[in-house]
């Protein structure tokens, strides 16, 4: 007797046959060219078993930016299909899934990762530690998330993708509304990804905590290390929320409970309640390493010491404090009653006070500062009004008896994008190409840098601007076609046309990259940009143990102090004679633990409970072994340092 | 060349208890600090589940009419004196006494399965009588809550097994008495959130 999901194992549709075939095309060249060069080995040896902080943090870029592909068609698409009225390029089921996995992916495997892999690359430089704390959990995460990604991606192929949005609500989610594999998937990709970040946040908190250089206090760390140790305590205080609200989804739908169902007395407002209660402060945990960097950027661009540090730290735990306290605001509209909304309304207008400060701080670390207009700066700098604008129209949806016209409009799409697009992305792009030097050992080709930075500013501008006026005509949000006559077609070609300079745009930044690994300019001094924080201390790349000494810390702005500070003699290290590093080893566990964790939800997702207890079992094998390894650290040599050092790192 | 090295090294500082003595002892115990802090945060939130949903029976079996005071409150003492024994362990960890140690961890063991057992029969008995998941929200939240605690147990049974084999093959070194310490932090912590369900679920569900 065949499973009942069996049925819906093969989607059919000419994209999908599409995917299948490119699918299959990618991964016979992936495994061909490895094979060609015979570089199986050295993936295994060099990436996949890493503990590297540095390497987890590439190939945390290297997934997101593959997610960001995906996630970039799946808008494509929809700005396809919104083009002109009356369009049938997708039907309305395909619409509803396209949506919900840009929405789910863009966040969850797009955003915070690349996040996540820039605190990994930069964060533990920057407080002059070897490593992070749990370097063997580190990699842990980084393969949870890679294969919750995957899971999730593979409903587009097998089985189908998840089709009610990206917030999944219950019961539109449930059993009785959406049959299938597809939520199914939502649900457990989400949970398997889930669990790393969480291990992330844990790892990343008692990094910063336990492990910086000596002499650098709390009111001495860089500011991107202020906004990784706040979003830490963000995850750490929401991602259980998620994973209980998608426990209890899993089970409503795979054991027939009744947490969130319409009959038997459940209650579809606990799935609303729990997912804001983590989707609130999730939007915080990616926007707020985004604040760090462009701390970082503009703070080294200005050539000035960053403009009101403690007003930056106390708005950043402002923040997060109130992120916490607003989460009724995603729904107003569901008949909460006018205290509760009041409530909810004015929490929320209070966020935008701290994060005044902080772009005042931006503005005035700029003022009388010899500004450099690099690429990371330009994206830095359109950053803030773009941020601005979409702060302001922020506060106006927190207006409680106002956002009953603009709830589920495109005004609240607009609104978000600038937050996150004109926030994150930016922030992130920054990131990229001001550590991309450290990262690789060579600059990004400033040219097409600013290329990619035009064309995507413009395009973006033109994608989402629009959609507020569309938004307040009255055009709703998750609409798969519309009727012509009603004033939306010009704006809706006009967003299109938008979206596809984003991706051309994006093109930039990839012939970018190709082209420096082959001619960009060699960061041969370790510090690119004449920066100010310790990870421009060591060479670029760092070595394996980032530094042969662990730096001593008298002030902020540490290896500034060490180049230009009127202490400069303090920080003039002694020939100290070198001492044995102590590193934790490579392992494939981390790896095969999470296959293992993939194989079991992968037989949840189709409800095969053999394959899923069977993988699960293999998952607790693998920490049951790793309790009993036994050689978990090595030492790195005296002779193996002088080789690095006098080598001048890895390159 | 890099060489190997036993992770079993010597204590770094002797004036500090034996698992915080070297610099990994005392970032586990801190991470693992944390991850109580996010654990707590997913049990509130499985309580939370509970107290909105626990009136909502839909004709089936309500609390009052379900729990058993006898059966719970065994289970209770079963949980709490486990939690007991296992100080008992850890005290005798810092006396450097490793028999006694194993003694008290065995003990604790089999006073956790005594717990699950109990456990399990309970919801088998329930399921029996017809109040499974499926029966009401109130049955649904019951069990996942509760069911979430025996899970955690049912993992720190198997983690403290392997903890006790580690302890008969290496004794107390920095590294074990680390592992025997955080499995006892947990032990404390799963002992600390069935007091919640024993008053919140048990007891209010017998007086309500």
């Amino acid at each position: 007797m065949l499973p009942h999901y069996f049925n819906h194992l093969f989607v059919s549709g000419i994209d999908i046959y599409i995917a299948d075939v490119l699918i299959i095309l990618a991964s016979i060249s992936i495994v061909g060219v490895l094979t060609y060069f015979k570089k199986w080995k050295w993936l295994w040896r060099e990436w996949l078993t890493t503990v590297d902080h540095k390497k987890i943090g590439i190939m945390y870029i290297l997934a997101a930016f593959a997610m960001f592909f995906r996630g970039g068609m799946d808008g494509l698409m929809m700005r396809t299909q919104l083009a002109v009225p009356n369009n049938h390029f997708l039907g309305a089921q395909h619409y509803d899934e396209v949506f919900t996995t840009h929405g789910t992916i863009m966040i969850l495997f797009m955003a915070m990762p690349m996040l996540i892999g820039l605190i990994n690359v930069a964060m533990p430089l920057q407080i002059g530690a070897r490593d992070v704390a749990f370097p063997y959990l580190n990699a842990i995460s980084l393969w949870t998330f890679f294969f919750g990604a995957l899971l999730f991606n593979l409903s587009f192929v097998i089985g189908g993708s998840p089709d009610a949005g990206w917030t999944s609500y219950a019961p539109l989610a449930g059993p009785t509304f959406s049959p299938g594999p597809g939520e199914n998937y939502y649900l457990f990709g989400l949970n398997l990804a889930g669990l790393g970040t969480l291990a992330s946040g844990i790892n990343f908190l008692v990094t910063i905590i336990k492990m910086r250089a000596p002499g650098m206090t709390l009111m001495r760390m860089p500011m991107f290390v202020w906004s990784t140790l706040i979003t830490s305590i963000l995850i750490i205080f929401a991602f259980p929320v998620l994973t209980v609200a998608l426990s209890l989804l899993s089970f409503d739908r795979l054991f027939g409970s009744h947490i969130f169902s319409m009959t038997h007395g459940g209650m579809p407002m606990m799935w609303v309640n729990l997912f804001w209660i983590w989707g609130h402060p999730e939007v915080y945990i990616v926007i707020l390493p985004a604040f760090g960097i462009l701390s970082e950027v503009i703070g080294t661009f200005s050539g000035k010491k960053l403009f009101g540090y403690s007003a930056m730290v106390g708005s950043l735990i402002a923040i997060a404090f109130l992120s916490f306290l607003v989460w009724v605001h995603h729904f107003f509209t569901m008949g909460a009653g006018a205290t509760v909304n009041s409530f909810f309304g004015v929490s929320t207008m209070l966020i935008a006070i701290p994060t005044g400060v902080k772009i005042f701080n931006w503005i005035f670390t700029m003022y009388k500062g010899k500004v450099r207009f690099n690429t990371a700066m330009l994206w830095s700098l359109a950053f803030i009004p773009t941020f601005v604008i979409g702060g302001m129209t922020g506060v106006m949806l927190a207006v409680a008896p106002a956002d009953y016209q603009y709830h589920n409009s495109y005004f609240l799409i607009a609104h978000f994008h600038y937050m996150l697009v004109g926030g994150t992305v930016f922030g992130v792009f920054s990131g990229l190409y001001y550590w991309w030097p450290k990262m690789f050992g060579m600059k990004l080709n400033e040219t097409l840098g600013k290329w990619h930075f035009w064309l995507f500013m413009i395009s973006f501008n033109l994608t989402f601007l629009p959609m507020y006026l569309l938004g307040l005509m009255g055009m709703t949000r998750r609409m798969y076609t519309y009727p012509p006559g009603l004033g939306w077609s010009h704006l809706n070609m006009l967003e299109t046309v938008g979206a596809f300079g984003q991706g051309f745009a994006m093109m930039f930044m990839m012939v970018n990259i190709i082209w420096s690994i082959k001619n960009g300019e060699r960061d041969l001094t370790g510090d690119a940009w004449d920066g100010r924080a310790l990870e421009w201390a060591t060479t670029s790349p760092a070595p394996e143990y980032n530094f042969a000494h662990i730096p001593m810390i008298y002030g902020r702005d540490a290896f500034w102090d060490r180049k230009y500070g009127k202490d400069k003699a303090k920080y003039t290290l002694k020939a100290k004679p070198y001492t044995p590093i102590h590193m934790p080893n490579n392992s494939g566990r981390p790896f095969l633990m999470a296959v293992a964790f993939f194989i079991s939800f992968f037989g949840f997702v189709f409800e095969w409970w053999l394959v899923a207890g069977l993988g699960l079992l293999a998952v607790f094998f693998f920490m049951f072994s790793r309790s009993f390894e036994t050689n978990t650290d090595h030492y790195i040599s005296v002779e193996e340092i002088e080789h690095t050092e006098s080598g001048g790192g890895r390159s | 060349m890099a060489y190997q090295m036993d992770a079993h090294h010597a204590p770094v500082d002797p004036s500090v208890p034996l698992e915080y003595s070297t610099e990994d002892g005392q970032l586990k115990i801190l991470g693992f600090w944390v991850f109580i802090a996010a654990d707590i945060v997913l049990f509130s939130c499985l309580f939370a589940t509970y107290v909105v949903l626990h009136n909502n029976t839909y004709g089936g079996p309500t609390a009052e009419q379900l729990f058993d005071v006898p059966g719970f409150v065994t289970e209770t003492l079963l949980l709490l004196t486990s939690s007991f024994t296992c100080g008992l362990a850890i005290f005798e960890m810092h006396r450097s006494r490793l028999q006694p140690m194993i003694g008290w961890w065995i003990v604790t063991i089999l006073l956790g399965m005594g717990f699950v057992g109990m456990e399990i029969s309970e919801f088998a008995k329930y399921v029996g009588e017809g109040a499974n998941i499926t029966r009401s929200a109130f049955l649904s939240s019951f069990f996942i809550l509760v069911g979430t605690h025996g899970t955690h147990v049912t993992i720190g049974i198997f983690w403290m097994i392997s903890i006790l084999i580690q302890l008969i093959r290496y004794g107390i070194t920095a590294v074990t008495a680390r592992k025997a310490f955080v499995v006892s932090i947990y032990w404390h912590f799963l002992d600390a959130i069935w007091i919640f369900i024993f008053t919140v679920v048990y007891l209010s569900g017998k007086v309500s």
